[in-house]
């Protein structure tokens, strides 16, 4: 039999690799290294269904330093970055966080990434905006980012900081334990925590569905830190197979699979992200792509589909009503918590109605596909009651 | 009878000339989590290294190949409801075919037990 280790071979690059802060405690920890985004990444410890399990029941502690982590300073700086960005950035107060993206010229979608307005006392000229950008692809955005801001704009990438995730309905919990304080913090708020003398920049976020944390701290003490977490009871390390399965099972799409420099932000159906003022304002780049397909619909869209059996669909298996094509999977498999192949797909919005069914062809066979609203598992946030 | 390995980490038991196949401890502990076998037809035919079924793990789906040529005889169709068997006792009870072996000479080019755990330590 072929041993590939995962499908996702564009993102599994060949040599050379790099090592992230917490190289070593990975591997003493026992977990299986791949190569991921050019660095070596651990895609398993105890094995996928174990760790997804856990997450979604205790704490998981995820390594996601591979992703880029950008301070963004200078004058003029809300006004710079909505014309690069869809988000409404001068709306955004200090200790807030949102999801947006970096569009192209023709509105296609370069990247995904966070944004927050940490305060006063952030960055080398006092305010900045903190970014969180995928790991394969903050080199090409930072290229973009030089291109796009003025001048008078710092983009400073912040490569000595290690990022942590700990997710689960334990992690406030087990993080306040530690960073007193932090369970004060809403979904999708941030703020300046210590841990002895070391700063932290905690967001109360992920990318699993569940609650949980995102936490910026220096790479060199990245491994101690990880130590303290792991004594708690409720806490384990998890590795990117259960990142995917716990993403996918919520909603949530992944750069380079579900998103792409193809699809734009509405038939993304990331339309969220972007709020009244900017829709009908614009004034950002690929604006026009945007406002046409709010208008007149996007060419493809973005659902979630529950596949019957227990035969899982992968990326690239391709969509069919009867004969016709009308879409590809962008990333599927079985989902423990559902105990069900799931998979997102792009396909023609005519077929993208909640409830429709159709056929994906994998190997030859025709499994049948219902279109199912996301999430697959329910979101539990800690949001701010209103 | 005797066991056979392949390097694609599938174990052959040879009974006559009917072979089972699986896969080994070690390819399943490498795959992780089995949440589906799509195995073969039976009456099916193979030549040597042609694919005969597909394993899917929760993170991939891998080819599992016919290791000697044969016709399917038996599938387990115990696998159906159950893949984790694969997890659990791959070179047991998570057997995926027997065939009916059309050239005996085939096995010559397998390993013994020893040889494939000299094989597998050297990857």
């Amino acid at each position: 039999m072929n041993m590939t280790e995962v499908d996702h071979a564009d993102e599994y690059q060949e040599l050379p690799l790099e090592a992230l802060p917490l190289d070593g405690w990975h591997r003493a920890r026992g977990a299986r290294m791949v190569g991921f985004a050019g660095y070596h990444m651990p895609i398993q410890y105890d094995g996928i269904m174990a760790e997804h399990q856990w997450t979604r029941e205790q704490a998981g502690l995820f390594d996601v330093s591979h992703m880029g982590q950008i301070s963004l300073t200078g004058e003029g700086l809300d006004a710079a970055l909505e014309a690069v960005l869809p988000a409404d950035v001068s709306g955004l107060k200090a200790g807030r966080q949102r999801y947006s993206m970096l569009l192209g010229d023709d509105g296609g979608i370069l990247d995904d990434l966070m944004i927050s307005r940490r305060g006063s006392d952030h960055g080398p000229d006092g305010d900045d905006i903190y970014m969180v950008v995928n790991g394969a692809m903050k080199y090409d955005d930072i290229a973009w980012l030089l291109d796009q801001l003025p001048d008078a704009i710092t983009i400073n990438l912040m490569d000595e900081q290690a990022l942590l995730a700990l997710q689960g309905p334990r992690a406030a919990q087990a993080l306040a334990s530690i960073v007193p304080g932090v369970d004060a913090l809403f979904f999708m708020q941030c703020g300046a925590f210590v841990w002895g003398e070391h700063d932290l920049w905690i967001s109360r976020s992920g990318y699993t569905g569940e609650d949980g944390f995102e936490i910026s701290l220096p790479g060199v003490i990245a491994a101690e830190f990880a130590d303290a977490l792991c004594v708690i009871e409720s806490v384990k390390p998890i590795g990117l197979g259960a990142r995917d399965s716990l993403r996918l099972e919520a909603g949530l799409p992944l750069y380079g699979h579900d998103l792409d420099i193809n699809i734009g932000p509405i038939g993304a159906d990331l339309g969220f992200a972007i709020n009244k003022r900017r829709r009908a304002d614009g004034g950002f780049i690929g604006h026009d792509r945007v406002a046409r397909e709010l208008a007149q619909g996007a060419a493809l869209r973005r659902v979630g589909l529950a596949i019957d059996g227990r035969l899982p669909a992968r990326e690239g298996a391709l969509v069919f009503a009867g004969t016709k094509q009308i879409g590809t999977v962008t990333s599927g498999g079985f989902a423990p918590t559902v105990g069900a192949p799931i998979a997102m797909a792009l396909i023609d919005p005519d077929h993208a109605a909640v409830g429709t069914t159709f056929d994906i062809e994998v190997r030859g066979k025709r499994l049948s596909a219902t279109v199912a609203a996301m999430p697959f598992v329910p979101h539990r946030y800690h949001r701010q009651p209103s | 009878m005797s066991r056979y390995f392949s390097e694609e980490h599938e174990w052959i038991d040879v009974d006559g000339d009917i072979a089972t196949v699986g896969i080994t401890d070690f390819a399943q502990g490498q795959l992780g989590d089995i949440v589906f076998v799509e195995l073969p037809v039976e009456g099916a035919t193979f030549e040597k290294g042609d694919d005969a079924a597909v394993v899917e793990s929760v993170k991939a789906a891998s080819d599992v190949y016919a290791p000697v040529s044969g016709e399917v005889v038996e599938v387990n169709g115990e696998l159906e409801g159950e893949p984790a068997l694969v997890n659990s006792d791959a070179e047991e009870e998570g057997w995926f075919f027997k065939m009916r072996l059309t050239d005996a000479s085939e096995l010559d080019g397998l390993m013994n037990e020893s040889a494939y755990e000299k094989f597998v330590a050297s990857l």
